[in-house]
């Protein structure tokens, strides 16, 4: 069947067969390797997309239920023709909080979800925030820094 | 597969009528999960989340479709302390209560709410409505009284809820964990108590014994506690698997039950 979709600002139509999850058809049906395939059930955050406007796991949504989302994955966030990172892009580079980098889109995109609905979010809201996405190189210290930078420059338009 | 996306109820109704062995999908969140890991292929999909009725959330009703993430930041005490508990906040964002029911999973952090409050799951057809307590639509872990064709709107609540309620649950760690125990207590104003347990039989059980013991006016003694968290690990039927022994259970059970009853009295 054919699912229609918005990806990162663009309609796209995807040819979707059977039980195919959101995450499958993004990175093989439509080139999008960022969100990353890794437990498939929903534990470790690595496939994190906005699926319209809400940080969900893209392994766990159905493709053909998709159908007329908004979805933006962490290459939408970039942005556009400048290639300029996203601030929170920029801040997980600054502050070192990539290693082997598996977690890292999903982290993006849940970090920058955060500072634009939460703003002001707290160390605990931060934690809570980012608990749906595991990291099993950098022990977190890295990434926290990272979010706390992309905070301060978000409000205040300068680094901690 | 065939997959339905109904935007309304009658017209889900309708679809299940069409199609009475049909799938239904709401966030996902556990059937998602089969699907990719035991591989399995339901032939055909009834998908719910553009159904708005599903959604409603009144004084005596909650929606089937309402999310953790609605239940977490909600009125109800209870309901908001058990929903924080839940997977992570992806799994929030989408996971549903009619689908923690359609799971019915002995471990499932809803029902020990459900029990407590002696709440009524609403089933709807196209034949109409019909209302069950909750133990007699959770039957057995993962088997429910929903019939083919039937859909969850919902659960009943009494008319008026416990002005106490809490829930606490144990698991490994803290964040995205399926219980290892979870338990809620409820106390009405006139000391009435209830008491909810679950991952300690096929499906949530009430201690009613030790419900009796604690109703009342009267703030427990350590000696009545002591009695009350025995009478709590006589009253479940834990089995060892691969998240914990029976012992344990049965041991954290009491523990945690006395702890969620303490906390309705503070
Ligand atoms: C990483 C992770 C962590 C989790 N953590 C927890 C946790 O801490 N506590 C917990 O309790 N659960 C947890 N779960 C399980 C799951 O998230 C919950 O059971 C959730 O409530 C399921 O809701 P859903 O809308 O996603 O259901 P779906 O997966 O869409 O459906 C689940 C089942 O219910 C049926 N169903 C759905 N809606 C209806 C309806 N309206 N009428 C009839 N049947 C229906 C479906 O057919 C299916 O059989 C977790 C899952 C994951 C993947
Ligand atoms: S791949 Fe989706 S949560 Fe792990
Ligand atoms: S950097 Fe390797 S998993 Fe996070």
């Amino acid at each position: 069947m054919i699912v229609t979709l918005e990806v990162n600002g663009e309609p796209c139509a995807a040819e979707v067969a059977g039980f195919e999850s959101l995450l499958w058809v993004l990175r093989e049906r439509l080139g999008l390797t960022g969100a990353k395939d890794a437990c498939l059930q929903g534990e470790c955050g690595s496939c994190s997309v906005l699926l319209d406007g809400e940080v969900v796991c893209a392994c766990l949504v159905l493709a053909a239920d998709a159908e007329g989302a908004r979805v933006t994955t962490v290459e939408g966030l970039a942005g556009g023709s400048e290639g300029e990172l996203h601030l929170v892009q920029q801040a997980f580079v600054d502050a070192g909080a990539v290693q082997c980098g598996f977690c890292t889109p999903g982290l993006i995109v849940a970090a920058a979800h955060l500072l634009e609905t939460r703003p002001g979010a707290g160390d605990a809201e931060v934690r809570e925030a980012l608990s749906g996405n595991l990291c099993r190189c950098t022990g977190y210290g890295a990434i926290l820094r990272a979010v706390a930078r992309a905070q301060s420059q978000a409000t205040q338009g300068g680094a901690p | 597969m065939h997959i339905e996306r109904p935007e309304g109820l009658d017209e889900a109704l309708a679809a299940l009528a069409a199609d009475p062995h049909a799938t239904l999908l709401a966030g996902g969140t556990d059937l998602m999960v089969e699907v990719n890991l035991t591989h399995r292929r339901p032939a055909s999909v009834v998908a719910l989340r553009r159904v708005p009725e599903l959604r409603e959330w009144d004084e005596r009703m909650i929606g089937a479709g309402v999310s953790w993430a609605r239940m977490e930041s909600g009125p109800v005490t209870g309901l908001a302390q058990l929903a924080r508990t839940v997977g992570s906040p992806q799994i929030r964002a989408v996971g549903t209560l009619g689908g923690n029911l359609g799971t019915a999973s002995p471990a499932g952090d809803a029902l020990p709410w459900l029990a407590a409050l002696d709440a009524e799951v609403v089933l709807a057809s196209d034949r109409g409505r019909r209302r069950l307590a909750w133990d007699e639509f959770l039957l057995g872990p993962k088997r429910t009284a929903r019939q083919p064709g039937e859909l969850i709107v919902g659960v009943q609540l009494p008319e008026a809820l416990p002005p106490h309620q809490a829930f606490a649950k144990v698991g490994v760690r803290q964040a995205m964990v399926i219980a290892t125990v979870n338990c809620c207590v409820v106390r009405d104003a006139d000391g009435a108590t209830r008491v909810a347990l679950g991952a300690v039989g096929p499906t949530v059980r009430r201690a009613r014994r030790a419900e009796a013991l604690v109703s009342g006016t009267v703030r427990p003694s350590a000696a009545v506690l002591d009695r009350f968290e025995a009478l709590v690990r006589e009253e479940i039927a834990p089995i060892d698997d691969h998240r914990a022994s029976a012992a344990y259970r049965r041991h954290a059970a009491g523990v945690l039950a006395r702890r969620t009853l303490e906390r309705c009295w503070s």
